[in-house]
């Protein structure tokens, strides 16, 4: 049964929970397919390490937790150091170029792009820098289709803030594809 | 029609549970990993004519929800670890004055306040022994967010049909992990309501067992007067020592569970008609169990799983009955071994129960399980 595994790691505050829930909701309420989130956090609000996994399958999970990484976003250095071991041969790994300089090394392709960057100045609010993670992981991954994953941002924002989000997952998705084919 | 799905947490799922059973009153004092129950009925039950109340600390909350009990109100309270802990006299209380109610406790790392956002299964114990005394205990725990739903609602009707309180337990895993949900109609799952009294209020007494074992319970506010006490008590509610009637009375107690077992425990088998191994195993744990059994089939070990649904009253019956089978029994939980020793009195020696401890804050992973069940030869 194809089980797909993906981890989104940084630290506390940087939004990566919900972007984690986002990206299971697409997948389970969209894409008709079954998923699973899970997170473990710290006690702090903000800082302190955070992540988010999400299980992704064609059948029923079992296990809610990831086994063997086959994506992993990492929005700090530690994160990356930490969980990049985990990755599969052949996986995904997702980084900011500003935040993570020490590129883990491995036997998987890395994409990176200065992902906080992209939303303080093309997108306009660094708010939404995960909602920018979140279209390159979907644009990376391919385990949701851009159309469902973007119907899950915008069920799961303000409506105020609709459009803003709208713009932050179509330019993450497009960075993505850019830096993923150089 | 296409029925109503949404992406919720365990949490979430559970507070929408006990509005589908009729909850009308919530009382809590909020605390991590279990908040999401008060923020979800705070916002839901103002709109069904319920009332939420945020009480001052955890025994308070679970004083107002047997008063609201009394005054003829579905009720629930939610807490973790150590709010759990200071409930318990309160929820002998209930116990003895017969008090249908909820409590929902999201099992986190322990003991105190231990480590507040880690998952633990270290509560089923407390489960049952948390409160001094004889007294029928019932706790259930979920192992997805769909079940969790279902068995809040299991719970309040456990609590109606025995009048006892009834716990559900999910461990913090299961409490804060998202999946997708199905609810269901109104009328497709069964809600029972409270028996209340048939005779007029001058013949009514709260502990009449001339109606069996579970007499029926007035509300306060409805006509009806009566007397509720923790001390031990007459068939009128009021306190007594005489021996005969103290000795018939907390037996009855316990009884209202013990000779409703079979109503009451439910669990799920899998893989187990020809298993040597079986892995017995319950909420998020449970998960972790079915992958590894799943690859010991793959890899031809006859493994297979039992999963307890109902953690009290203890599924006696049905692991006896596998220990007469199986070579072995594996044992994984989020504790330093509790269910471990249920395993072994109801093996009572006949087959080796090995266990799996892990009180680290990490979940047990598969991988662990797999290695276990190797080890049963």
């Amino acid at each position: 049964m194809s089980r797909y595994e993906l981890r989104f790691s940084g630290s506390g505050g940087q939004g990566l929970i919900t972007a984690g829930i986002i990206m299971a909701k697409a997948a389970s309420i969209y894409e008709g397919k079954q998923a699973v989130q899970s997170q473990s956090y710290g006690p702090e609000a903000r800082g302190g390490s955070s992540k988010s996994e999400v299980i992704i399958s064609d059948g029923p999970i079992d296990y809610p937790k990831v086994t063997e990484c086959d994506a992993l976003l990492a929005m700090t250095q530690e994160a990356a150091n930490k969980y990049s071991h985990d990755l599969k041969e052949g996986g995904i790994l997702l980084i900011d170029s500003d935040l993570v300089t020490n590129v883990p090394p491995g036997n998987f392709k890395t994409v990176s792009f200065p992902i906080i960057n992209t939303a303080k100045n093309d997108v306009g609010r660094e708010i939404v820098a995960n909602i920018v993670a979140l279209g390159a992981m979907v644009a990376l991954t391919g385990q949701v289709s851009r159309e469902n994953a973007e119907k899950a941002v915008l069920s799961s924002v303000p409506e105020a803030f609709i459009e803003l989000n709208r713009k932050a997952f179509s330019i993450g998705y497009e960075k993505a594809l850019a830096a993923s084919a150089q | 029609m296409s029925k109503k799905v949404a992406f919720l947490q365990g949490n979430e799922a559970a507070a929408h549970g006990a509005l589908y059973a009729g909850c009308d009153f919530f009382a809590g004092y909020p605390i991590t990993p279990s908040t999401e129950v008060s923020e979800v009925l705070s916002l839901e039950l103002p709109k069904t004519g319920g009332k939420f109340l945020q009480m001052e600390d955890e025994i308070a909350a679970m004083a107002a929800i047997l008063g609201g009990a009394l005054a003829g109100g579905k009720v629930m309270t939610s807490t973790s670890g150590p709010g759990l802990s200071l409930k318990q006299e309160l929820i002998g209380y209930g116990c003895i004055a017969e008090i249908p109610c909820v409590v929902y406790n999201v099992m986190r790392g322990g003991p105190s306040t231990g480590m507040p956002t880690g998952p633990s299964q270290s509560d089923v114990m407390c489960a049952k022994w948390g409160t001094h005394g004889d007294h029928p205990a019932i706790c259930l725990v979920p192992a997805s967010v769909q079940e969790t739903y279902e068995e809040v609602i299991r719970a309040f009707n456990l609590a109606e049909k025995y009048r006892t309180p009834v716990m559900v337990m999910p461990d913090e895993i299961v409490a804060h992990m998202r999946e997708r949900i199905v609810f269901p109609e109104p009328g497709e799952i069964e809600v029972i309501p409270r028996k209340t009294p048939t005779v007029p209020p001058e013949k009514y007494k709260p502990y009449d067992t001339s109606f069996g074992d579970v007499p029926p319970l007035a509300a306060f506010g409805s006509g009806y007067k009566f007397h509720v006490t923790g001390l031990n008590k007459m068939q009128d509610g009021f306190p007594t020592t005489k021996a005969e009637i103290v000795q018939a009375e907390e037996e009855r107690q316990v009884r209202k569970v013990d000779a409703n077992i079979d109503d009451i425990v439910t669990f799920e088998e899998y893989l187990l008609e020809d298993a040597d191994v079986v892995v017995v195993a319950y909420g998020s744990t449970s998960r972790s169990a079915r992958y590894a059994v799943n690859i010991a089939r793959e890899q031809g070990i006859k493994a297979g799983m039992f999963r307890i649904k109902t953690f009290w009253p203890f599924p006696d019956k049905q692991i006896k009955a596998l220990a007469g089978k199986v070579k072995g029994i594996v044992i994984p939980e989020m504790n330093l071994g509790m269910c471990s020793l249920e395993l072994e009195r109801c093996a009572q020696g006949k087959v080796p129960v090995l266990g799996i401890f892990r009180v680290d804050g990490e979940p047990i992973n598969p991988d662990q399980i797999l290695d276990k069940i190797k080890e049963v030869k």
